[in-house]
C-alpha cells in the first residue's frame, strides 16, 4: 500500500536531501538500474532518462505534505531542492524497511554532479549496447554536452563500482 | 529499381474508420505489414481493459500503428515534400518508424510491463534489431535501416525532425489515437480538426512547428487529449478491470514461486516468472493466450487465483472509493488488518491506484524541464511557444491533475457471514 510513494520518500530521506530534479531523476534512475524496486516508468528525453511519472509523484508527495520543495535562485537556472517533512518522516513508519545496500548505493550518487549523472545514467540506457556504441549514442544524444573521453573513462569506472552495491550482487 | 524506391503495381487501400482509407504505394511498407511481428498486433487491444466499460474498444494496435503511418505519409507527401526543412530521403525511414512505433507492446500491455517489469520500448528495438521478420524486410534496405528505424521510434536518430513527426507534444501518434479512441468508444470527446492541423504544420529545424493561423485547431487537440485521459484513458471502472489483470499476474507468479501444482501449467509465462526469457516467448504471448489461461485458472484449486479470474472474465470488478493518501494513510493500514482478521488477502484485495496526466508543458527558461513545447510559427518566421499565445493553452499549462482510487471486492463485503465485513465497509465509505 503506497510502497511506491513510500519508497521516494525514503529514498529523499536517506539521502538528506534531493537536490535539483533532474540530479533526482538520474539518481533513482540509477538505482532502479541497480535493480533496487522503484517502479517509475523512464523513457529517453532532451536530458537523458526521464520519468513522467516520477515528476508527478514527486509533484503529489508535495502536496500530501510528505515532501517539501525549496528553490533557489541560481542566477541562470533555477535549482528546485526537496526534503521530507514531519509528516513524511511519519508516513515512513508505515512503510516496509528499505533494501540494506540501497544506502550506500546511494552515497556513491549524492557525491556526484547532476551532469556526470546525467552521463552515468544515459549510458546505462544504452546499456545493451556494446561499449563502443553505448559511447556513439551519447555522442549523438547528447551533442551539445561534449563529453570527453575522460569523462566516459570515469563514467565507466563509476558503473562498473556500483555494480557492486547492486541488488544482485 | 531498387527495393528502397520499390513502389507496388497497384496502390494498396485498407478501409479505415478514421482516416476512411489508409494507402500503400511502398513495396516495404507492404511487406512489412505482411510479417509476423506485425500481423501479432491484431491479437492486441490497443485500450487494453478499456472495453469492459465502453464496449466498443475492442479496436488493435495494428489499426492504429496504419492509423499513424497514414498520418505522417500525409504529412510528408502533401505538407513537407520538397521543403527545404525536409530531407526527402528520410521519408522510407519515417514512415518505417511511424509504422512499427508500438511493435514492441505486449497483451494488456501497461499491466503485464507492470507485473513483470519490461519496457515495450526496449521489445520494439529488440524485434526491429533481432532475427525477425520484420528485420530480414527492413535489411533488404540496406544493412544499417533496422537500426536506423529504431533509432527514430528511440529518439536517439539524429534528424529531430524525423523523430518529432512521431514523438512530441503535437505528433501523429497522439494524432491517431485519440480519433481512433473516440470513435471506439463513442465519446464525443477526442474530436478536433486534423485536417486543419495538417494543412498548418511546418518543418522547423529540429521540430514540427504550427503555422499561427493554426492555434485554435490545436486549443481544441490539447483539450480533446485532456479531456479523453480523464473520461477514458483513468475511468474508475476501467482501472478496475486493469488492478484485477494484475493481481491474476502476480497470484500466478507467486504460486508458480511456491511451487504450487497448477492444474493447468502456465507454460507460456514460465519463462517470465523466472526471468529467463527471450524475444520467441515475448513473441507468442498475446491476449488471446492470455484469455485462455484465465478461462482455465478459473478452476484452479487456489481459491484467490480463481477468484480473480472469474472476476475478470465476467466482470466482476472492485468497487472504488475515493481516497486521500495525505489524510488517509493510516487508514491503509488499520484496513490492511481488518481485511487479513476478516480472511481477506489484502494483497489481492485491497489496492489503492493512483491516476495523474500533464496536460501540456513548455520549457520555461532556466527551469530543469523535459518536454519539448508546440511552437508557433509567426508571420515574420520566428517562432513564438504556444501558451504565449493561447489563453486557453496557458490556463492549463504545468497544471498536473492527480487523483487516487482505493479498489475492494464490494460484493464479498456486503455478503452476510463475517460481523467484521460491515465495519470495513463503513471505513472504506467513509461513514
Amino acid at each position: 500500500m503506497l510502497q511506491e510513494h513510500a519508497r521516494i520518500v525514503q529514498f529523499i530521506a536517506m539521502a538528506g536531501e534531493a537536490r535539483g530534479r533532474k540530479k533526482l531523476q538520474k539518481m533513482i534512475y540509477i538505482a532502479k538500474k541497480m535493480d533496487f524496486p522503484f517502479a517509475e516508468k523512464y523513457e529517453l528525453h532532451m536530458y537523458g532518462p526521464y520519468s513522467e511519472e516520477l515528476t508527478l509523484r514527486v509533484e503529489e508527495l508535495c502536496e500530501m505534505g510528505f515532501l517539501k520543495e525549496s528553490c533557489t535562485d541560481k542566477g541562470s537556472y533555477v535549482q528546485y531542492s526537496y526534503n521530507v517533512t514531519e509528516e513524511g518522516g511519519r508516513f515512513l513508519e508505515t512503510a516496509a524497511a528499505p533494501h540494506e545496500k540501497l544506502a550506500d548505493c546511494i552515497d556513491r550518487l549524492n557525491g556526484k554532479s547532476s551532469r556526470f549523472l546525467e552521463l552515468v545514467s544515459t549510458l546505462l540506457y544504452f546499456d545493451y549496447l556494446p561499449k563502443d556504441e553505448q559511447i556513439e549514442k551519447v555522442r549523438i544524444v547528447k551533442n551539445k554536452l561534449n563529453f570527453t573521453d575522460d569523462e566516459m573513462q570515469d563514467a565507466f569506472e563509476f558503473i562498473a563500482e556500483l555494480q557492486a552495491c547492486s541488488v544482485v550482487a | 529499381m531498387d527495393y528502397k524506391n520499390e513502389k507496388l503495381f497497384e496502390e494498396k487501400v485498407f478501409k479505415d474508420p478514421v482516416h476512411r482509407y489508409i494507402h500503400v504505394r511502398d513495396k516495404v511498407i507492404w511487406d512489412v505489414i505482411g510479417t509476423r511481428e506485425f500481423q501479432r498486433l491484431r491479437r492486441i487491444r490497443q485500450l487494453g481493459t478499456t472495453y469492459l466499460v465502453f464496449h466498443g474498444a475492442e479496436h488493435s494496435r495494428f489499426q492504429h500503428s496504419l492509423g499513424v503511418y497514414e498520418i505522417v505519409r500525409r504529412i510528408i507527401d502533401d505538407g513537407f515534400s520538397g521543403r527545404a526543412e525536409w530531407n526527402d530521403e528520410e521519408r522510407l525511414l519515417t514512415l518505417c518508424a511511424a509504422l512499427l512505433h508500438d511493435l514492441g507492446h505486449g497483451p494488456f500491455s501497461h499491466a503485464f510491463e507492470k507485473v513483470f517489469t519490461l519496457d515495450h520500448e526496449k521489445f520494439t528495438q529488440a524485434i526491429l534489431t533481432g532475427d525477425t521478420e520484420v528485420n530480414e524486410v527492413l535489411r533488404r534496405v540496406s544493412p544499417d535501416f533496422p537500426q536506423q528505424v529504431a533509432d527514430v521510434i528511440g529518439k536517439t536518430y539524429p534528424d529531430k525532425l524525423a523523430v518529432s513527426l512521431i514523438s512530441s507534444q503535437i505528433d501523429a501518434d497522439r494524432m491517431d489515437y485519440l480519433q481512433r479512441d473516440a470513435y471506439y468508444t463513442g465519446v464525443s470527446y477526442g474530436h478536433f480538426d486534423m485536417e486543419r492541423i495538417l494543412r498548418v504544420m511546418r518543418p522547423a529545424e529540429e521540430q514540427v512547428v504550427i503555422k499561427f493561423s493554426g492555434m485554435h485547431a490545436v486549443e481544441d487537440y490539447i483539450m480533446s487529449r485532456y479531456q479523453m485521459y480523464w473520461q477514458v484513458y483513468f475511468h474508475p471502472v476501467s482501472r478496475s478491470a486493469e488492478v484485477i489483470l494484475i493481481k491474476i499476474l502476480h497470484r500466478a507468479k507467486h504460486l508458480h514461486t511456491a511451487g504450487y501444482p497448477f492444474k493447468y501449467e502456465p507454460v507460456h509465462f514460465k519463462s517470465f516468472f523466472d526471468r529467463t526469457f527471450g524475444l520467441e516467448e515475448y513473441l507468442s504471448l498475446d491476449e488471446g493466450v492470455l484469455m485462455t489461461y484465465f478461462q482455465w485458472w478459473r478452476k484452479e484449486e487456489d481459491a484467490i487465483l480463481a477468484d480473480l479470474c472469474d472476476r475478470f472474465l465476467n466482470r466482476r470488478l472492485f468497487q472504488y472509493a475515493e481516497f486521500d493518501p495525505a489524510k488517509e494513510y493510516r487508514k491503509i493500514g488499520e484496513l490492511e488488518r481488518l481485511f487479513k482478521e476478516a480472511g481477506l488477502d489484502p494483497e489481492y484485495y485491497l489496492v489503492t491506484d493512483s491516476s495523474s496526466d500533464l496536460p501540456y508543458d513548455f520549457y520555461r527558461p532556466g527551469e530543469e524541464n523535459e518536454r519539448v513545447p508546440i511552437y508557433l510559427q509567426m508571420s515574420n518566421g520566428e517562432l513564438s511557444e504556444l501558451s504565449r499565445s493561447s489563453e486557453i493553452v496557458d490556463a492549463i499549462s504545468g497544471k498536473r491533475r492527480t487523483d487516487h482510487k482505493i479498489y475492494f471486492p464490494e460484493d464479498v463485503l456486503e455478503s452476510e457471514g463475517n460481523p467484521l465485513y460491515e465495519k470495513i465497509l463503513q471505513m472504506l465509505r467513509g461513514e
